[in-house]
């Protein structure tokens, strides 16, 4: 065996005897590791040996996709991640922006999806709890959770099974940690009914100069395991997570599934904000995804060094634990710390405190090997480098399907004169898709920390930062349905979503933080998914200003075969520079004037509608996305709620116009209104009233204020008109159109709205059990 | 007044009572739960969260907790105390408080802005409110629903210690408006000797026009009167 020049590789491991008990490296075993025999041949270059068993468990879990992005990472280094806001981009446990008043932002979304589709109660906590810590070990308090959500139809008992798992696991997690829940989304589609979706994004607020990275700094310093004891749970879950599902990997999965517990998260969280000021530790990273191998192995090669660890030293919870078992434990609620030499017991005092362990398990060397020791016996040891960066990346081959292109161009079965648009109204807004989210974030506190300024309802939440007339704003945002009929366009309308509900809530976009859901890269067409939205990003975010400042890639989202939509979740953050700013998407008060901004069209492609009325039609070309003409709105609309004369503004997307309106008329559900609008665009009426044309604001204002707000949106070239009044609750809802006319009662539209999701949730019988999928 | 606001593992409102206390220009203080002594507090405050992870049961573990030795002693002799949400339950726990509170009857984690009623206007912590006035306040709890045995429940009544009852939007108390089906509506209430109080929903959390409602100030402000006009004694 010859050595391959890696650059960086320091030397060639020493040989490590096999160790007693463990098995015997095999060509099926490296297979069963997910290691392709590319792979496994560069793995023993690296060695200049065969590798342990041990050894073998460590590059599988590194150069998974979760870890290592080997599918995904050329096309990742093609997104923009510079803008003078941003502290920290990609590559950090977040991205860090400047917010202002000496203020930094930390934020990132991270899925879970693998696990909720097993187990989505743990699945989903456990991913609220990991976000949670990625943000903290930057230094920042966490202040804000929001969390994108996918599910099949809920017709099926397995999805309500799922789909009240996870809410309840996002719940119980963030609220007994007690941070606030305040926004997210959720969409319904068959494409989702074996693998949901579960991203959960978290916002941490800290001053600029309690900014700490997860570096192992400092040779000779001592590493230490923070937090709960290290358990079997979750062994191999980043090669899990990178795979994809089978029929029956469900039950039996579940030993790869972590489990929570907030109550020590929340010690945790108090210990780590404690430790980080305290000025005991140079440098801290949550044991997340492959546990302390790739905490320790991330947190050396930041810093350039090497690191060694005892597992006999690692606190645990079962005797017997092999270090194989211990370096690739998922168990939640841990940390590895970089303390100072001679500030070990300094750091144990704080974790004392908080009735928590800490424990030194390693220390810092110089010599670049990530060593690992079972009672002073080596196990492990691997050049530490070629382990975080020499992960094969791959560009894979991308075609677009055949069977997408032709559902693109299919002559749509749109007919103007069925079904009755009233009727049509009245439906859409009751679906799950579009209806009130109320039962999902009456279950998330939403209040506490007393900063929320904008709740869970709206187009984008917000907290305040105390002590300023700043606050923060954030979205998620992504219709898979549109990027799978067209992944460049549908990437670039999530951004561009994003960035309106923000402006909406009177936020600056700011930057992004992205979670790339898709199915298995090694097909083309999936590839070919992967790369276009990853442009669509790109272009979109290049127009906005709104760079990446990291995220998450989730691939291998299949079942049985059958690949979700293409989901780039989008989670943007914007700054409001004064609280009085503040805006909301409900109409005030009866007599204001309803603006529109915006162009409608005859787009129907990838609607809400076609899929409600059309049997799940998911066809035609998803509505297009003119960057500039996006910019120029999202400014226009800033601009105007600057003048303090907006009542209200609304982001229009999924069910049109004219759900937009309905849904700025019944706001919150406390004072319902009425609309009273007239449409004088020639187009047929289901494209007028329900098509999903981007772009698209509804503002309300006094009427005496209609001149001076069509003005700005003129200084600013975006196309501006009054459609109609806000009614009283007592004229309902009636729009004309298309030589048509739209008439529903504020009461129905109303029950409809704030009662679907409960109606289906509350009314079946929702613990359909685990094994009830086949329904 | 020196405000005590008490800190458990697992207390997450700790920090949100803290500037509420001192929002109203009162003088604020954490303990720790392993503290002993009070430190010269003229009120004590046991805030929401998880103590314990509410593990066993809400505040179950937390009552035994070093302070609340403190806590009750202090409670004996007279001195105020206030506990809301997580806070309630442990009041209920150790016995300061009559009544249980168990879950909600959706057998859900509730989240939302409820209606309440004040009941009382002459006790030290809603002096500064008016009789009958509805106050808007966020609640955020899965143990919320009030229960009493029927004997404690008339006594409870009788001795007219109901502070504030769950009422609709129009004010009057009814099971629309009642979020987790609380016997007799009851939100919160006060011990006979009129010096311990115990609430569900989170005042705290009504402090600013800009968080949504101010109807919470009204608690703060009529401690600080109280005890300013020397009547806590």
């Amino acid at each position: 065996m010859t050595a391959l020049n890696v650059p960086g590789t320091p030397r060639l491991p020493a040989a490590v005897d096999p160790r007693p008990g463990d098995p015997e490296v095999t060509d099926e075993v490296v297979a069963d590791h997910g290691l392709s025999p590319d792979e496994y041949t560069k793995v023993k270059a690296i060695m200049g040996r065969t590798p342990t068993w041990t050894e073998l468990g460590v590059f599988s879990a590194m150069w998974s996709e979760h870890c290592g992005y080997k599918n995904s990472k050329r096309l990742l280094k093609t997104l923009p991640t510079q803008a003078p806001w941003v502290i920290k981009g990609p590559g950090e446990n977040a991205g860090v922006i400047d917010v202002g008043d000496g203020y930094a932002l930390a934020f990132k979304i991270e899925s879970h999806n693998h696990p909720s589709a097993v187990e989505p109660y743990q699945g989903a906590a456990t991913g609220v709890g990991g976000i949670l810590r990625d943000i903290f070990t930057m230094g920042a308090r966490p202040i804000a959770v929001l969390d994108s959500l996918r599910f099949g139809d809920l017709r099926s008992p397995r999805v309500r099974y799922l789909f009240g798992g996870v809410v309840k696991g996002v719940g119980d997690y963030g609220n007994c940690v007690g941070i606030p829940n305040i926004g997210g989304e959720v969409m319904f589609d068959a494409a989702y009914e074996g693998n949901p979706l579960v991203n959960a994004m978290c916002l941490g607020l800290m001053k600029h100069e309690d900014l700490i990275t997860g570096v192992a700094e400092g040779v000779g310093n001592p590493l230490m395991a923070v937090g709960a004891r290290t358990g079997r749970d979750g062994i191999h879950g980043a090669t899990f997570a990178s795979e994809e599902l089978s029929e029956d990997a469900d039950e039996s999965s579940r030993p790869m599934v972590q489990v929570g517990d907030p109550f020590t998260e929340k010690l945790l969280l108090e210990a780590s904000l404690e430790l980080i000021a305290s000025g005991h530790i140079t440098g801290i990273q949550d044991m997340g995804a492959a546990g302390l191998t790739s905490s320790a192995t991330e947190m050396a090669g930041r810093a350039g060094n090497g690191v060694e660890i005892d597992t006999a030293l690692v606190p645990v919870r079962e005797v017997g634990m092999t270090p194989y078992e211990i370096l690739l434990s998922e168990s939640q609620e841990r940390m590895l710390v970089t303390a100072k030499a001679g500030h070990e017991d300094d750091v144990r005092a704080i974790l004392e405190k908080w009735e928590l362990e800490a424990e030194v398990v390693g220390r810092v060397t110089d010599d670049g090997m990530f060593r690992v020791k079972e009672n002073g016996v080596t196990v492990a040891e691997i050049p530490n480098v070629p382990l975080t960066e020499a992960c094969p990346t791959y560009e894979r081959e991308g075609i677009e399907a055949l069977e997408v292109a032709e559902l693109r161009d299919r002559e749509l079965p749109v007919r103007d004169t069925l079904p009755d648009p009233s009727l049509a109204l009245l439906d859409l807004i009751r679906s799950p898709n579009i209806a009130s989210k109320r039962w999902i974030f009456g279950q998330y506190d939403t209040t506490v920390r007393t900063a929320t300024v904008r709740r869970p309802g709206g187009d984008a939440g917000a907290v305040r930062i105390r002590g300023t007339k700043r606050a923060v704003a954030a979205t998620t945002d992504c219709n898979g349905r549109y990027v799978y009929l067209d992944p460049r366009n549908g990437a670039r309308a999530a951004v561009a979503e994003a960035a309106r509900n923000l402006v909406c809530v009177g936020a600056l976009p700011t930057a992004i933080t992205n979670n790339l859901n898709f199915g298995n890269p090694l097909k083309p067409h999936i590839y070919y998914q992967l790369r276009e939205a990853v442009r669509g990003i790109g272009e979109a975010c290049r127009a906005f200003e709104t760079p990446v400042t990291g995220g998450n890639v989730s691939l291998f989202n299949e079942t049985d075969g059958k690949a979700i939509h293409p989901t780039p979740v989008i989670g943007m953050v914007g700054v409001i520079d004064d609280v009085a700013h503040l805006t909301g998407h409900a109409f005030r008060e009866a007599g204001d004037a309803i603006l529109q901004l915006g162009d409608n069209t005859d787009e129907m492609g990838g609607s809400e509608y076609l899929y409600r009325f059309h049997g799940g039609l998911v066809a035609g070309h998803p509505p297009s996305v003119d960057l500039l003409a996006e910019r120029s709105l999202q400014q226009a609309v800033l601009a105007m709620i600057h003048t303090g004369l907006v009542h209200s503004a609304h982001d229009c997307a999924e069910g049109g116009l004219a759900v937009a309106l309905a849904e700025s008329a019944l706001g919150e559900g406390d004072d319902p209104l009425g609309v009273d609008v007239e449409l004088p665009d020639a187009l047929p009426a289901p494209a007028l009233f329900f098509g999903e044309a981007q772009g698209r604001v509804v503002v309300s204002c006094a009427e005496a204020d209609v001149d001076r707000l069509l003005e700005v949106a003129a200084d600013h070239g975006v196309p501006a008109r009054r459609i109609g009044s806000v009614a009283p609750a007592s004229a309902g809802v009636r729009i004309r159109g298309a030589g048509t006319e739209i008439f529903c009662r504020t009461a129905s539209l109303a029950d409809g709205y704030f009662n679907a999701l409960s109606s289906i949730m509350d009314a079946a019988p929702a613990a359909a059990t685990a094994r009830d999928h086949t329904a | 007044m020196k405000a005590a606001v008490v800190t458990f593992p697992g207390s997450n409102c700790d920090y949100d009572l803290y500037k509420a206390v001192q929002d109203v220009g009162a003088e604020a203080r954490f303990l720790w739960h392993r503290d002993r002594g009070l430190d010269d507090a003229d009120v004590v405050l046991l805030s929401g969260g998880f103590s314990y992870g509410d593990y066993l049961r809400a505040g179950a573990i937390a009552r035994f907790s070093p302070i609340m030795d403190d806590v009750v002693a202090f409670a004996k002799a007279g001195g105020p105390v206030v506990g809301i949400c997580n806070g309630f339950q442990i009041l209920c726990e150790a016995g300061l408080l009559p009544g249980a509170l168990i879950r909600n009857a959706s057998l859900k984690f509730q989240s939302e802005s409820v209606w309440m009623r004040v009941e009382r206007t002459d006790t030290l912590f809603t002096r500064d409110y008016a009789a009958g006035q509805r106050l808007r306040i966020p609640m955020a709890h899965a143990e919320g629903n009030f229960r009493a045995d029927p004997e404690t429940l008339k006594r409870i009544e009788g001795e007219n210690c109901v502070l504030f009852r769950y009422v609709d939007r129009h004010g009057g108390a009814s099971p629309e408006g009642n979020p987790n089906g609380s016997m007799n509506h009851i939100a919160g209430i006060v011990n006979e000797a009129g010096n311990v109080m115990g609430m569900m929903p989170h005042p705290e959390r009504a402090m600013e026009a800009v968080l949504g409602s101010t109807d919470g100030r009204g608690l703060f402000t009529s401690l600080m009167g109280a005890l300013a006009a020397g009547s806590a004694a």
